[in-house]
């Protein structure tokens, strides 16, 4: 009875369920991190093959990360509202099942990356241990600094994918790390505010519930300023072109106009337009420097 | 009032258009028409992506006003400075002291008449400079006929300014969707025919 047909729809069933738990939109936006680090020293591509297994490695590193996160945070996640209809809680994936596909994505990821460069597998792997077993295992559910270490964990792709064009560490790459590191409070920062009492009802220290709002506000305005003085030095340093640094600048100047008036008039929707607005900017920042 | 789709899309395309004018559309001029051009399509950028991120609601702020004029009046001084040299420190001067003068009468107390009388004069002057200037220039043939967009853009401009004028004052004789779907395409409008303008010219 059990045709190709039942077979394309059961797969098809499972990467519905499986879609959410990567994370995609923010996996990806990773691994495009990793594309600029990549291109940053190699503009243009030459090798196809290896900006592909960059893509592919990446992708399933950062899944399995994701995924295991997912699978470690299931009790969390079923208390809080904003995450209690994810395919775990909801009982639509046994935590068994989560498990093998964090593992497996991981595996995969890592093990794809060592075929491509083993100092560039090293710096995979490093984001990955500081995701899952630093951040997720260790510090959340203990202090509201776990988000440093999950910073430096999401700096790392754009440090592995410029590792792999160059073979070493370099300032620029260092550079590269800081601005998705100063990045990432934006994001978690502004969640933690707009889910506060999800996360009080969890029990997770954030950095509201430890140091209030304002402290968190200020905390996110140096942030954004930070990264996007840590991209635009990276830009100069690069060799971007000058009408692109331009437009970085002008850019970065609407981001600090944001966090300025986060910080003069704070309410949710400037606070919520900032973390948008730096997303967008990071994007952006990725595709200038990955064109030059 | 929400942002539409097709507000959004607008909003994201003029970000584009401006983007593409600061990156690339501007080479090759001095540093002071480039920094003119840069502030003026800048600010156009910058406020289309804070419409599409926040919302029209941030057309209400005080800083809406100086962003507004700080548009002309940087494409102006980059004008003058290519095309009328004579004139390039008196209108650096103007702009400078006009600027700060919009920004004194809209943060600082003053009567309403004299906040409006400083907008109206500085907006005014350099609106007619960004629509009188290409056409002396074209005529003195020292544009292409295209240069004329940035006539038209200058207008516009202008028709944007009696928009906001609108809008903030709460004018319910057009209906505040209407004008603010009006404000939204004349924003892509007055993007659009600058950069076609100074590409062509």
């Amino acid at each position: 009875m059990d045709g190709p047909s039942s077979w394309v729809q059961s797969i098809r069933r499972k990467l519905v369920l499986y879609w959410p738990l990567i994370k995609g939109l923010q996996t990806s936006l990773l691994m495009v991190t990793g594309l600029a680090g990549y291109m940053s020293a190699r503009s243009p591509i030459s090798n196809l093959a290896t900006l592909a297994g960059l893509s592919g490695s990446l992708f399933l590193a950062i899944s399995g990360a994701t995924v295991l996160n997912m699978w470690w945070d299931r009790d969390i996640d079923a208390k809080m509202g904003r995450t209690q209809k994810r395919p775990l809680p909801r009982g639509e994936l046994s935590s068994q099942e989560t498990l093998r596909l964090g593992l497996i994505l991981s595996v995969l990821g890592i093990g794809w990356s060592a075929l491509l460069a083993p100092f560039y597998a090293l710096v995979v792997f490093a984001g990955w241990f500081f995701d899952v077993i630093v951040y997720t295992l260790w510090l959340k559910r203990r202090t509201c600094w776990s988000i440093v270490w999950g910073g430096i964990a999401g700096g790392m792709p754009i440090l592995a994918g410029r590792v792999l064009a160059l073979g070493s560490i370099d300032l620029i790459g260092v550079l590269l790390t800081l601005a998705v590191l100063f990045w990432i409070p934006t994001h978690t920062l502004t969640y933690a505010m707009r889910f506060y009492s999800d996360y009080q009802n969890a029990g997770v220290p954030t950095f509201p519930s430890c140091y209030g709002f304002p402290v968190t506000r200020a905390t996110i305005a140096a942030s954004s300023v930070l990264a996007a003085c840590a991209i635009a030095t990276a830009s100069v340093l690069v060799g971007v072109q000058w009408g692109f640094v331009r437009l970085l600048i002008v850019l970065s100047s609407g981001l600090l106009l944001l966090a300025i008036s986060s910080l003069l008039r704070p309410n949710e929707r400037l606070n919520f337009g900032l973390f948008k607005y730096a997303s967008l900017y990071m994007l952006a920042s990725m595709v200038l420097l990955s064109i030059r | 009032m929400k942002v539409s789709l097709v507000d959004r899309l607008l909003f994201l395309m003029t970000a584009i258009v401006a983007s593409y004018q600061i990156a690339i559309g501007i080479e090759g001029l001095g540093s002071i028409p480039t920094l003119a051009y840069t502030v003026g399509f800048g600010a156009l950028l910058v406020a289309g992506l804070l419409i599409l991120i926040l919302g029209f609601e941030v057309l209400q702020s005080p800083v809406v006003v100086v962003v507004a004029t700080l548009i002309p009046l940087s494409l102006a001084i980059g004008m003058v400075w290519e095309y009328l040299p004579g004139w390039r420190e008196a209108y650096v001067l103007y702009a400078g002291v006009g600027l700060l003068a919009i920004g004194l009468t809209r943060f600082i107390r003053t009567s309403r008449q004299i906040a409006t009388l400083v907008l109206a004069v500085v907006h005014g002057v350099a609106g007619l400079t960004i629509m009188l200037l290409p056409l002396g220039a074209v005529m003195a043939q020292r544009a292409n006929p295209a240069f004329l967009f940035v006539s038209l853009g200058g207008a516009l401009i202008g028709l944007m300014g009696l928009l906001l004028s609108f809008l903030r004052m709460g004018s319910l004789a057009l209906g505040q969707e209407k004008l603010l779907r009006a404000f939204t395409l004349l924003f892509f409008g007055v993007t659009v025919v600058h950069v076609l303008g100074f590409v062509w010219r």
